[in-house]
């Protein structure tokens, strides 16, 4: 087989990826009342239509409180154990590794029951604490798998350095371990974010009655039949969750640039 | 206290809130759903505690739920035999490409970050009644009314493939980026055809990736409820769904966690095999 032929078939397959990806974006410009081909012409009539959803909007409002407070306690937590991890000699190391990253290896959907059954069985049923603890779960392997790898790559001389001069464990930590780390914090935290807002296979099992989140809030606009506000509804996820990550990237490039590092 | 224990102590503390949440989150979790299983449903009020059969029996003699697991296997199996056509030449394509290989990469990382229900749902757009596909048909006089397309098994499985292929590509990429490529050139200079020292030379070295790419597409793919709800019809249920059924409609958590339980043996069982023989480095390998 020719180097052509590999080439044209990757270009297949990368428009297999995002065809139908550029069609959602396209048809969420559409002027045509029914949302589907042919484009008729451009229009933001169905962002506005989304704007004055306010279903749709509470959605939004769940979605991002939870997705914040499940990077803030995913992060917190990964950070914490990957320096543990990383920094110190612990025993049985493959071991504790293996727990950590289990909630990832264990199918989601038996995670899901697992944990409705238990917590409710605790007194806890179907809330907003029981889907932040689900969120929490399942994102805490993705940020300690980033935040280990960012950390090895530091220096331990740095923080030696600190200590043979008199700081402070914890002082280290602050002035110069976690200002090292920043960038896998960030990383981490987003990836953590992004991926509860992303998720449904859990969510839909642990969202308590009449209390959406932006992908079960789609599926069930889905239910009903595809309108073109789901189109709208989807581009706006994409920009979040794509635009998101990449203007993090930009900041974290421009600030080690002002910074000379 | 001497400062060699608190050295010693100190991991711990740094680690007993994520593993602390890992047990009390997932482990004992676990293992409470394996005591529920035993338990039977009440008619009426909760569910009555003991040790019964009934559930586990039921999971594994109906024969309804025989051929749902069946056919969950079989479908996950299929997908993966196409991510692994789609995405081998793509993951060698990139390796071997000169100057934008990351920006290759980028762009097929890019699906990771897009939603997977909008990225299902988007192929009502391409192959619904009135998608872009029956749209382009008809105006062009092929035909008369639009084709139903969507909605069956086939449907399901394209839905899983586009949502699984990045995990396959980039693992077999990671593989195949650790091949030396003198390798290659060396076989070639010693009489071997291009197409023989790739089969020969680069292929063998790369199935650590394509296995572990492969068991991701699997694991994922058999534990699925949402596409075969999105883009299947009512006679396309994965196992994924008859949890779903049970837990949420019929409120039958006993057989819910049974069946959940099923589900979580079969795919073990599974990554126990691919662990004994090729070890789980290979995966965090592709993860990371």
């Amino acid at each position: 087989m020719g180097w052509a032929a590999i080439r044209a078939y990757t270009i297949l397959v990368y428009l297999f990826m995002f065809l139908p990806v550029v069609v959602v974006v396209l048809l969420s410009f559409n002027q045509n009342q029914f949302g589907s081909f042919p484009m008729t012409g451009f229009s933001l009539r169905w962002f506005e239509a989304l704007w004055n959803n306010d279903a749709v909007m509470r959605a939004f409002r769940t979605s991002i409180v939870l997705g914040l407070l499940t990077a803030l306690i995913s992060t917190t937590l990964g950070v914490l154990a990957s320096l543990a991890l990383v920094r110190y000699a612990v025993p049985g190391k493959n071991l504790i590794t293996t727990v950590l990253i289990a909630p990832i290896l264990v199918p989601e959907v038996v995670l899901a029951v697992a944990l409705l059954l238990f917590l409710n069985w605790l007194g806890i049923g179907k809330s907003f604490a029981l889907l932040l603890a689900g969120h929490v779960i399942f994102t805490l392997p993705f940020v300690i798998l980033v935040v280990q790898a960012r950390l090895v790559s530091i220096r331990r001389d740095v923080e030696e350095a600190a200590l043979s001069l008199g700081a402070s464990p914890v002082q280290t930590f602050f002035s110069i371990t976690l200002p090292l780390l920043m960038p896998a914090v960030a990383a981490g935290g987003l990836f953590a974010f992004t991926i509860s807002f992303d998720d449904i296979t859990g969510t839909l099992f642990w969202k308590p009655g009449g209390v959406e989140t932006v992908p079960t809030q789609i599926f069930s606009m889905l239910r009903n039949s595809i309108s073109p506000e789901i189109n709208a509804l989807g581009t706006v996820m994409i920009l979040m969750t794509v635009g998101l990550p990449l203007l993090g990237a930009a900041l974290a490039r421009w600030l080690s640039v002002k910074r000379g590092v | 206290m001497s400062v060699e224990a608190r050295e010693r102590r100190q991991p711990w503390i740094l680690l007993s809130p994520a593993l602390g949440a890992v047990a009390l989150l997932l482990l004992v979790p676990l293992i409470f759903i394996v005591v529920y299983s035993f338990w039977l449903r009440a008619a009426v009020g909760p569910d009555t505690p003991g040790f019964h059969l009934d559930n586990w029996q039921r999971a594994l003699t109906d024969p309804f739920y025989r051929y749902i697991l069946l056919n969950t296997l079989k479908i996950a199996a299929i997908t993966t035999v196409f991510c692994a056509l789609l995405g081998y030449p793509a993951a060698y394509f990139i390796t071997r490409s000169r100057g934008n290989k990351l920006i290759l990469l980028l762009l097929l990382m890019l699906p990771f970050w897009i939603s997977y229900i909008i990225r299902t749902m988007s192929w009502i757009n391409i192959l619904g009644s009135s998608g872009a596909v029956n749209t382009l048909l008809l105006s062009m006089g092929v035909i008369s009314d639009p084709i139903r397309m969507l909605y069956n098994e086939a449907t399901v499985i394209l839905g899983l493939v586009h949502f699984l292929l990045p995990f396959m590509v980039l693992n077999i990429y990671v593989s195949l980026d650790g091949i030396d490529t003198n390798l290659e050139d060396a076989a070639t200079s010693l009489g071997a055809t291009r197409w023989q020292a790739f089969l020969q030379v680069t292929l063998p070295l790369s199935l650590p990736g394509l296995a572990a790419g492969g068991l991701l597409c699997f694991v994922l793919g058999a534990g699925t409820y949402i596409t075969p709800l999105i883009l299947g019809g009512p006679r396309d249920a994965m196992f994924a769904n008859l949890v779903f059924e049970a837990i949420i409609t019929q409120l039958n958590w006993p057989m819910g966690s049974a069946l959940s339980l099923l589900l979580l043996l079969v795919l073990g069982a599974l990554v126990a095999i691919y662990n004994r023989f090729l070890g789980m480095s290979q995966l965090t390998k592709g993860l990371g």
